[in-house]
């Protein structure tokens, strides 16, 4: 059994089919450079043809999005500049075709790598990607022809391109598992986005795989078998389907209540971080958006977003979630997220430092923009402004002055927003979790975020590798934390929400329903299996339990008696 | 030969997604067309050309163009500048 990263669950069983795209490049030299250049000539009409196809059957047969990453493909292939260097470049070192194109594309790539700049890190891709089709068409190599599978496949490669995964279809590819790539990798995506099982970082799996070889794949665990036994097989086919059983149970509660069984109901919400994640959201029956990560508008770019274009970005989530709650957080920049177009001091502690809030509330106008913005989309839906790293009721004050600035501005120029727009704040801080009641009393609602809340309780860096094993969200003093919340949230009727990581994590999902959380927020692939454990468990059943976990000393001892007690 | 100064107001300059936009549209005339900064000029038809120019928000850029429809070229380019790419 050999490993790499797990990026998209499930399990597959099949053939291997190999996609070579490594070729060597000779450097030759040439006499005759009228026959060089039009054989560059031809390559390029060639190429045009292929992408126009891919970019039919693209169209047709996956969607119109994914096509359009051929439309700038062709935008490349016709690029002058490209060209003509391609062909003085063969003209003036009187070499071939294939070298000098490849020079010329090298040049652009080594120049883009050193733009920090995520446009221009896709479009490196892109030309890469052009270029090396040309170079095949010139040395007459196919490309990998995706319609010749006739039988579904496990598609092994070194890397996959992103005109790969637009032609890869969920009926002809069982799964696939590539050399390099990481978690947020284009393949890692695109393999969830399908839904098929992909592990990528498997290093040196082309060495050791040959076409028609049987593999395994467990999408989970990134683990995979190459040519198993029969009883290893036998083995992975009752996985295999006994997770699909359990796909098609998830399935099944698509428009179902997230209610337990003694009617306790609960909303689960979704988090995101750019209108782009909306389709999941709606896909996995999202019941509204739990946290809106705005700095994502932030981010990428060399100077602040306008007060309209923020607004456009919020107007289209609200719009999109049709009246569901859409509850967005106000900037979190700082710490070990900074703009490129700000200066941010160096800061020894910045998890400490100036970040979020604090940064918002002396940068009053960077901030009073976006309130304007996220007022005026609150027109379009049902939009709750939430503060993130509140830690005194000073600067819960303060951060709802501003609001309220903002609401005056607006209400001068005639501008149209909902009055009644809620706001609430995030508990992350240790001290806003111990004086809850007093903060219950000034906002509509609580959402707990358990990231840094355990971060801040434990006094464990989350990034720190020596000690990730004290970083746990089994510890009392957390879930203590989490029960004083609740309950001071409930004595001044104000709904609790949570939008961490512990928010899914299925051994606690129970203990937060005992304890009366009222919304949990998590990413939408996450909606479906809590839904589930909700709809198996009481309510009741859980307070008994929660009895016993609170009174426990050790973190081991509480997941102990949550993995014999509460297996769901 | 026709040229005009222009400062870029539109957020994400001329190095993103807005490229694309100018050089198809670039592509609609028969005219050479080129783009420049400081001292750097580049074929407005050429996307990865533009791209490696680096304009930015609040640069000042002259345009350029050289042909039988110069003149309609200049105009529509500068059009689609001055209206922010529609961004």
């Amino acid at each position: 059994m050999k490993k790499g990263i797990g990026v998209s669950s499930g399990i597959c069983i099949g053939k291997v089919l190999i996609k070579q795209d490594k070729f060597e490049i000779d450097k030759k030299n040439i006499n005759n450079i009228d026959y060089e250049i039009s054989r560059l000539d031809v390559a390029i009409q060639d190429t045009k043809k292929q992408i126009e196809n891919l970019r039919k059957i693209a169209k047709e047969k996956i969607g119109e999005e994914e096509s359009k990453i051929f439309e700038a493909h062709l935008l490349i292939l016709e690029d002058p500049e490209i060209i003509k260097q391609t062909k003085e470049r063969i003209k003036n070192k009187k070499k071939n075709a294939e070298w000098a194109l490849t020079e010329i594309t090298n040049n652009y790539v080594d120049m883009f790598k050193n733009i920090d700049n995520e446009y221009l890190k896709e479009r490196s891709a892109d030309l890469l990607d052009v270029s090396n089709r040309i170079i095949k068409n010139l040395m007459g190599i196919t490309s990998f022809d995706f319609s010749s599978i006739k039988e579904p496949v496990i598609l092994v490669s070194h890397d996959l391109t992103p005109s790969d995964t637009a032609q890869i279809s969920k009926d002809k590819v069982l799964g696939f598992v590539t050399e390099i790539g990481g978690k947020t990798s284009h393949t890692a995506i695109m393999a969830r986005s399908l839904e098929v099982p992909a592990i990528v970082g498997a290093e040196n799996i082309l060495s050791n795989v040959r076409n028609k070889d049987v593999l395994i794949i467990d999408g989970e665990k990134g683990q995979y078998i190459i040519n198993p036994s029969d009883e290893l097989i036998r083995q992975y086919k009752m996985k295999e389907e006994k997770y699909n059983q359990y796909r098609k149970e998830l399935l099944s509660l698509i428009g179902e209540k997230s209610v337990s069984k003694d009617e306790i109901e609960v909303e689960l919400t979704c988090n995101i971080g750019s209108p782009k994640d909306l389709d999941s959201v709606l896909k996995n029956d999202g019941e509204g958006i739990g946290l809106y990560r705005s700095e994502f508008i932030y981010i990428d770019r060399n100077s602040l977003p306008t007060e309209d274009e923020q607004f456009e970005a919020y107007k289209i989530v609200a719009k999109k979630m049709n009246g569901k709650p859409v509850i967005i957080r106000t900037l979190d920049i700082g710490g070990d997220k900074n703009l490129s177009y700000l200066e941010f001091p160096k800061e020894e502690n910045p998890f400490l430092g100036y970040r979020a809030i604090r940064l918002c509330l002396d940068k009053k106008e960077i901030f009073k923009t976006q309130l304007r913005a996220l007022l005026r989309a609150s027109c379009f839906g049902n939009i709750k402004i939430m503060f993130p790293m509140i830690s005194s009721i000073g600067e819960l004050r303060l951060a709802k002055e501003l609001l309220n600035d903002a609401k005056v501005e607006l209400l001068n120029k005639k501008i149209p927003f909902d009055d009644k727009l809620e706001v609430g704040m995030m508990i992350e801080v240790p001290a806003a979790a111990l004086i809850s009641d007093l903060f219950a009393k000034e906002v509509d609602f609580f959402s707990i975020g358990t990231n840094d809340l355990i971060q801040y309780t434990t006094a464990v860096d989350r990034t720190n590798q020596n000690i990730s094993k004290l970083y746990t969200p089994f510890h009392p003093a957390l879930l203590r934390l989490i029960k004083t919340i609740i309950e001071n949230g409930h004595k001044e009727g104000i709904r609790v929400g949570m939008c961490g990581e512990v928010a899914s994590n299925q051994k606690l999902v129970p203990i937060l329903l005992g304890m009366g959380l009222d919304e949990f927020s998590m990413s939408p692939i996450s909606i479906l299996p809590v839904r589930r454990i909700i709809r198996s468990i009481s309510k009741k059943d859980m307070q008994y339990h929660i009895k016993k976990i609170i009174n426990l000393s050790m973190a081991e001892e509480v997941e102990q008696y949550i993995n014999q007690n509460l297996d769901y | 030969m026709r040229t005009k100064k222009v400062i870029l107001m539109n957020e994400s300059g001329l190095h993103a997604r807005p490229a694309s936009v100018f050089v198809n549209e670039a592509n609609k005339f028969k005219s050479d067309i080129s783009i420049i900064k400081e001292d750097k000029e580049c074929n407005g038809k050429s996307i990865i050309n533009l791209l490696s120019l680096g304009a930015a928000k609040g640069d000042c850029i002259t345009i350029k163009t050289v042909g039988e429809d110069e003149e309609q070229a200049l105009e529509g380019l500068v059009k689609l500048i001055e209206n922010g790419f529609g961004e």
